[in-house]
């Protein structure tokens, strides 16, 4: 196993929180590694970096991948938490590297970092993602509207009715919540729940018509009826999205048929 | 290698490109190649809002925004792209509506709107609430909805393709777009693309600097890609720095943080504003906004132990206001700066956010090759472009309206021309570029690391060609970057294999930052005045006379192969406006 140190100079790329008083700490990232051009064998890795407890998941992965080992390989882009890339297992819940400071995952113990579960992985933190859009697509994320006229201003909608579906309109498709579903792992032919947020985000959209046609898409053997109200994904949302309570409300307008 | 024919092929799948691609799919076999999954694009990070003179809530109308956008763009805005953004603004809203956009709404049920930077009624009388928002995510939802979209008119995707060169076939002597070469990420395979027409919608290139809004993947790729054919790079010393970054982080707080009444504070507590644009105060254009904050600095007023920053003061607002309007980036400051805004004001300092300039274009989205002559089946649209609406300082909320506008327009002029074309012959080995430039990376063993060089373009940036610059300052970063560029010559990488190979990848990003970086800086120095985005110390006035017109940058080889940047110059399009001090 490699355990390379990093000294403070070597910091000097990544933007350090604001806190000049913030003192550097020796943390171990304990990583999953796998590389079928290399070994058909996923492995641990251990690095040891000099780091600012204030510092993100994702700072520390850069600087082992820029300084010491280029062939770490996971996804990334905006680093705040809002393009959905970078869902992994952080000390074994799913979290957004970009989203987690060292300091609150106790950095006094190794730090394990593996990729979201129940998606085929195809190189360290990458997993194959098309399965998960797939279900998304599944569900007719889109607005359908039944009027033949296009009105020429914008549909009205009350400031209540625009509130309905406000928490579900925040996902970002990041995956933390499917891939921490116990139901997903065992089947993947489950929706899962990214899949019923989106379509909830549309079945409570009052200048939506298809919400019946929905409805009957997550009817399914594979549909809603799955869900065991684990909360796993409710914890797992970056974006603090009530999930569980949504399926729940898609749960309860199948039984009522009213939404 | 493998070859693929499509009638369009667009570059990018944030905002621009997907508007063009709804478009485009309609009317023609459109592939559209991106190297993040479409809803990870940076449109995804815009916050604020998109401008429009719908008049939902108080009067206005497109005139007065058009003549913002040519204000705040310090009059080196083409007024006739001016006015087409302005008037086409209230359609380009409206669709997003019927798209599925969940703006938010008014007491009457209609879009609501709110204030923004440097929009005014009548002419610069008083701020206009002019913004269209959802909540401080209305990119998100801009780029939710574009997708959603996307996927109902069923539009082909090529996920993480990588698109590294453009193909230009000489027709008649004219330089003909002929199709793309990319590199799929995920087994290392090269692909042609032959295309009858090609839209770059890539996106900007902030990732020059250190602290910058922009995400990392923001590499200015296809800027490059088209520079490196000879094509122009049109106003490249334009680069707008945002007020509101956090400190030393540069994560954006939207100007709407302002605009619901935020106030910017120095270490005294002084809304220092009000000293350097008594009118529009805190709402006054971000260049504005971002030196009065570095003057303070300088004259000592900064914040924290190292007076390197300011306050961003919202403690005077109601918690149900900021939750209902800003949940995002106060969650942002509790996360990442562990402050409550409630309670305590938020450390800021101004963050590199926006290329106002880019690949030149018509405002059909059509791409020159000089200042009149078009690239037959090339076009751009989006920050990756510059047609020119932003001039040298784009307004806040204009770009989202910019995207969703010649986006559009891209998108139809594409299709349009090639229902009428056949293809182009591709050139003779068409990958050439591409394999070369990767296999010479992959297996370099020089000792120069992507990391090293990338930090130190990074720091010469922001220390050197950022708010304020002089022609020391330039000179400096044209040296380092003429070093640094020598340095890449050696860089290579760990990882030799092919599958998800982000390491290789890093280094193109790299090659292709530090042309434009070059780019950048060759600009700012000859522009000997101070307009919008592009301040100079040694010449801090607007100077008309010499330099109301935009820069064109052109590559150019000598025959023992050097390479060397000609800057030549291009009118400013005007209409009716003529130009005035910029006061706020
Ligand atoms: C934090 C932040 C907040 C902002 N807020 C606002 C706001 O409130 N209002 C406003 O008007 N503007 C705002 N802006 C500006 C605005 O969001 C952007 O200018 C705009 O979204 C750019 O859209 P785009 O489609 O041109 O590019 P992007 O959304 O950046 O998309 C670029 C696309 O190109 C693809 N790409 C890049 N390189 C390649 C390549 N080599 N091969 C293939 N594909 C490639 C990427 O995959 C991506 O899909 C903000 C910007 C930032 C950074
Ligand atoms: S609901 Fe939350 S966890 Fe699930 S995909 Fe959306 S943002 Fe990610
Ligand atoms: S990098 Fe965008 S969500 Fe983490």
């Amino acid at each position: 196993m490699a355990t390379p140190t990093l000294d403070k100079a070597d910091a000097a790329g990544t933007p350090e929180p604001g806190f000049a008083d913030s003192p550097y700490i020796t943390a171990t990232f304990r990583i999953r590694r796998f590389n079928p051009e290399v070994s058909a064998e996923a492995v641990w890795e251990d690095f040891q970096l000099e780091i600012d407890p204030k510092e993100r998941v994702l700072d520390a992965l850069h600087k082992i991948k820029w300084d010491h080992d280029g062939t770490l390989t996971f996804r990334r882009s905006c680093a705040h938490g809002i393009c959905g890339s970078d869902a992994m297992r952080i000390n074994g819940k799913n979290r957004l590297a970009c989203k987690t400071l060292i300091k609150d995952i106790n950095p006094a113990k190794p730090i394990t970092v593996e990729p979201i579960k129940g998606l085929t992985v195809l190189k360290d933190l990458v997993v194959d993602m098309e399965p998960f859009f797939q279900a998304y697509r599944d569900v007719m994320p889109f607005l359908i509207t039944k009027e033949t006229n296009e009105p020429t201003r914008e549909r009205l909608q009350t400031a209540e009715d625009r509130e309905r579906f406000d928490d579900t309109t925040k996902c970002i498709l990041c995956a933390a919540c499917t891939s921490s579903c116990p139901v997903f792992w065992n089947d993947g032919q489950y929706f899962g729940p990214a899949a019923i947020v989106n379509a909830h985000r549309f079945i409570f959209d009052s200048r939506d018509d298809a919400g019946e046609q929905r409805l009957e898409i997550l009817n399914d053997k594979d549909g809603v009826w799955r869900c065991r109200t684990t909360f796993n994904c409710t914890d797992a949302c970056p974006r603090g999205i009530e999930v569980t309570k949504a399926i729940q409300e898609v749960k309860r307008a199948l039984i009522t048929r009213r939404f | 290698m493998k070859i693929h024919k499509y009638d369009t092929v667009i570059v990018g799948a944030g905002g621009a490109g997907m508007r063009a691609a709804i478009e485009s799919t309609k009317r023609s076999r459109t592939a559209v190649l991106t190297k993040l999954y479409p809803t990870r694009s940076h449109t995804g990070a815009a916050q604020g809002g998109m401008a429009a003179a719908l008049a939902n809530v108080e009067e206005d109308n497109w005139e007065w925004h058009t003549f913002d956008t040519i204000k705040g763009g310090d009059y080196l805005v083409d007024q006739d792209a001016a006015e087409i953004l302005a008037k086409e603004a209230i359609d380009a809203v409206l669709d997003l509506e019927k798209m599925g956009l969940p703006f938010n709404r008014t007491p009457d049920g209609t879009i609501d709107q709110r204030r923004f930077g440097g929009h005014s009624r009548n002419h610069g009388e008083a701020p206009v609430r002019r913004s269209c928002y959802a909540a401080d995510r209305t990119g998100h939802m801009i780029l939710q909805t574009l997708y959603q979209n996307c996927v109902k008119e069923g539009v082909e995707f090529f996920n993480e393709f990588y698109v590294l060169d453009q193909l230009i076939t000489e027709v008649d002597g004219v330089k003909t777009s002929a199709g793309v070469v990319a590199y799929e990420l995920a087994t290392g395979e090269i692909h042609v693309f032959q295309a009858k027409a090609v839209i770059y919608a890539s996106g900007g290139t902030g990732k020059f600097f250190k602290v910058t809004s922009n995400a990392h993947t923001l590499t200015g790729d296809g800027q490059a890609a088209v520079y490196r054919r000879g094509l122009p790079l049109e106003d490249m010393e334009f680069f707008q720095f945002h007020p509101t970054g956090i400190w030393r982080m540069g994560i954006l707080l939207t100007e709407g943080a302002r605009g619901e009444g935020g106030i910017l504070r120095n270490k005294d507590g002084e809304r220092f504003m009000e000293k350097y644009a008594p009118v529009m105060k805190d709402l006054a254009s971000r260049d504005v906004v971002s030196r009065s904050i570095y003057t303070e600095i300088r004259e000592g007023r900064g914040c924290g132990p190292e007076g390197d920053h300011v306050y961003l003061d919202l403690t005077h607002l109601p918690p149900e206001q900021l939750d209902a309007k800003l949940p995002d980036i106060t969650e942002f400051a509790r996360t990442y700066l562990g402050i409550e805004p409630y309670t305590d004001p938020i450390p800021i300092q101004p963050t590199a956010h926006y290329a106002m300039g880019g690949i030149p274009t018509n405002v059909q989205g059509e791409v020159l090759a000089d200042n009149t002559t078009v690239v037959p089946g090339l076009y751009a649209a989006g920050e990756v472009a510059c047609v020119s609406v932003h001039g040298a300082n784009r307004l806040g909320t204009n770009s989202l309206l910019d995207i969703n506008v010649f986006g559009r327009r891209a998108g139809i002029a594409a299709a349009q021309y090639s229902a009428t074309v056949d293809h182009v012959e591709l050139p003779e080995d068409p990958a050439s570029l591409v394999v070369s430039q990767i296999e010479r990376l992959r297996s370099s063993t020089g000792g120069e690391r992507v990391a090293d060089i990338r930090r130190e373009l990074q720091e010469t940036m922001d220390a050197n060609v950022m708010v304020f610059r002089t022609e020391q300052t330039i000179k400096t970063a044209v040296e380092k970057i003429a070093e640094l560029r020598e340095r890449y010559l050696n860089v290579s990488v760990q990882d030799k294999g092919k599958r998800f190979n982000t390491d290789l990848l890093e280094a193109v990003e790299l090659g292709n930052l530090l042309d434009l970086a070059e780019v950048m800086a060759v600009s700012a120095l000859a522009r000997k005045e101070s307009r919008g985005g592009h301040y100079r110390e040694d010449y801090p006035n607007r100077d008309d006379v010499n330099f109301m017109r935009h820069t064109m940058a052109y590559r150019e080889v000598g025959d023992d192969g050097t390479e060397s940047i000609r800057l030549d110059y291009k009118p400013v399009v005007q209409t009716r406006y003529q130009p005035m001090e910029r006061k706020y």
